[in-house]
């Protein structure tokens, strides 16, 4: 892999303690230009621990996270999120009620030019609604022809590709995403992968945490294996077997090396 | 609705399932537009009525259906707003009735000029809708059991305030009883309080459909998580909701005094159930995140017309009581119904 250059994000000595309970130890993350990078781990490895302090939602005891090699702290998913780094969260991803548009601009929505949007308020529909079709064409969900669908109207895996596009639409550096195809059938699970490709072809580096070890090795290029609260290892799909990541996830077999 | 494509394209595997069946068919047109089916129970009533009764359908009568309604849809329009947090308001008649106590009060044995007796009503139905927010964003408690114990608070001080009697709107400046005041329309009676309540629907419906706020409303009530990671400080979408009802429940206080030409602490306890009532006839889900003010204008119409409706035809007034029960459970059913789409 390219060590050469800068990742895009990355994490040095994390460690999180919970009371007398460690979640994560001095543990450590990079993230390259244009890759998708696979978390594994079992239950309690402390990936999704990990996962919480790039994105902003868990502040760690000690440890430096780096942007484009700059030191950052984040306080909250918001200023994760403002310094470029979007999240797409296991179940949380969307709300039901509103449509597609309105889903993609939740928190960021956009008002009109002049009067009637800065004292009237008013939202600038026509605009958001064209670009959020934009957007959705882009990852190639052409398909959900109208917009102003209700989220809950849509399979789970048209819900799923609503927020990957939001995270896509407007993660300007890193795209994290949290088990997109846990609760999806096969079919709609390879979608999603196919959407997560798209992302990154995009020139978006993903980072995506998943139990599903066919998934992982079908999209990812390189795969991080989380264990006992410490990165153990990172493989390629080309290098290892999923029979050997499992062994190294559970600690059946020794990690190969210690860590590129 | 998604159009049938034949040719299988890069997303073919997100077709939208085509529904054949009527039952489903209607389902889908009104979950789509929820409005739909209380706007046909209204007319419906409102022809049935008519047939039985020729004076029904006169301007006189309808013009006092209108101010009849006019209180319970000003309270059912904050009512709204909470429910589609997913919360719920029980201090919905404690705080207008309250607030209009307090009004009489400051006019009457403060001896404050009728304006300013107004607004410090409107602040302080304001601030009883604020200490709601607060008890239900900072101590992170049911809205239930905080509006429970509000609505139980609220309804002591106004025994206390008011010395159970009641100020007659003859003691008290004229902006008081303004709201009860009618134009005339040809033979319909339009008073400035109905006036009032419809550009509180009109300014609450382009506030929930085209502004972020509204946008807010909806997702902190459909999946409050969901929409904290958006971005949404839930907090404060929840804050603003319960302080704007209270402002909204000391309006509907005014418009109470002009209705009743009176300030009277006994009334009001039926407000909470009949002001929740029209939210659910219109349509709003008790589960947050879905409905309108729409539908809850159209819900408190509802009320008022059965009521009526069923008056004229001489059913007694115990027997309304039974209808409007009937109703609100044939429309809380229909809400289950609807909201089966998704699955």
């Amino acid at each position: 892999m390219t060590v050469t250059t800068t990742p895009v994000l990355a994490a040095r000595g994390i460690t999180k303690r919970y009371g007398r309970v460690t979640a994560i130890e001095n543990s450590d993350l990079e993230l390259y230009p244009g890759e998708i990078l696979a978390v594994i781990g079992d239950n309690g490895a402390g990936k999704s621990s990990l996962i919480k302090a790039l994105s902003g939602a868990l502040i760690p005891d000690r440890g430096e996270i780096y942007l484009d090699g700059e030191r950052v702290h984040f306080r909250n998913p918001m200023d994760a999120r403002a310094a470029g780094i979007e999240t797409v969260y296991q179940t949380l991803a969307v709300a039901p009620g509103l449509d597609i548009a309105d889903n993609l601009f939740l928190g960021r929505e956009e008002r009109k030019k002049g009067v009637l949007g800065s004292v009237f308020r008013m939202l600038d529909r026509g605009h958001m609604r064209s670009e959020a079709k934009r957007h959705m064409s882009e990852l190639g969900v052409a398909t959900l022809q109208n917009i102003g669908q209700a989220v809950e109207s849509l399979s789970g895996g048209q819900r799923q590709a609503v927020a990957v596009a939001r995270s896509a639409a407007f993660g300007s550096k890193v795209v994290i995403l949290d088990e997109p195809t846990a609760a999806l059938g096969v079919k709609e699970g390879n979608r999603v992968l196919q959407l997560i490709r798209d992302v990154r072809n995009r020139g978006l580096p993903v980072i995506l945490i998943s139990h599903n070890m066919p998934h992982v090795f079908e999209v990812a290029d390189r795969i991080h294996i989380q264990r006992l609260g410490r990165r153990a290892t990172v493989i390629t799909p080309t290098s290892h077997s999923m029979s050997d990541a499992v062994a190294i996830m559970t600690g059946a077999a020794p990690p190969p090396d210690p860590v590129a | 609705m998604s159009t049938a494509t034949t040719e299988p394209g890069p997303g073919a595997d997100f077709e939208v399932a085509r529904h054949d069946s009527l039952g489903l068919r209607i389902q889908h047109v009104l979950h789509g537009n929820p409005v739909l089916g209380p706007l046909a129970v209204l007319l419906a009533a409102i022809v049935a009525f008519s047939l039985f009764n020729s004076r029904f359908f006169s301007a006189a009568n309808l013009s006092l259906v209108l101010a009849q309604v006019t209180v319970i849809a000003v309270l059912a329009l904050g009512q709204t707003l909470i429910i589609l947090t997913a919360g719920i308001d029980l201090s919905v008649g404690a705080i207008a009735v309250f607030s209009s106590i307090l009004m009489a009060t400051f006019c009457t044995r403060a001896g404050l000029p009728g304006v300013l007796a107004l607004l410090l009503g409107f602040a302080c139905g304001t601030a009883m809708g604020a200490l709601n927010g607060v008890l239900v964003t900072r101590l992170n408690l049911p809205p239930f059991i905080v509006t429970l114990g509000t609505l139980t608070i609220f309804f002591s001080l106004n025994s206390v305030v008011s010395g159970s009697e009641t100020t007659r709107g003859s003691d008290m400046p004229s902006i008081m009883t303004w709201t009860g005041t009618t134009i005339p329309i040809g033979t319909f009676r339009l008073t400035y309080g109905s006036i009032i309540m419809l550009a509180l629907f009109a300014f609450f419906f382009y506030a929930l459909g085209r502004t972020a706020w509204g946008k807010h409303v909806y997702a902190t009530g459909d999946d409050i998580e969901a929409a904290r990671l958006a971005g949404i400080r839930t907090d404060r979408v929840l804050f603003s909701v319960y302080t704007v009802a209270g402002l909204l429940y000391a309006i509907g206080a005014w418009i109470l005094i002009g209705r009743l030409a009176s300030a009277s602490p006994n009334v009001g306890l039926e407000y909470n159930l009949d002001s929740i009532t029209a939210v659910v006839l219109g349509g709003t889900s008790l589960f947050g995140g879905r409905g309108g003010v729409l539908g809850t204008l159209i819900g408190a119409l509802i009320v008022g017309v059965f009521r009526n409706g069923l008056q004229l035809a001489g059913v007694e007034v115990v027997w309304q009581g039974f209808a409007i029960g009937l109703l609100v459970l044939v429309a809380v059913s229909l809400d289950q119904w609807i909201r089966k789409v998704k699955s």
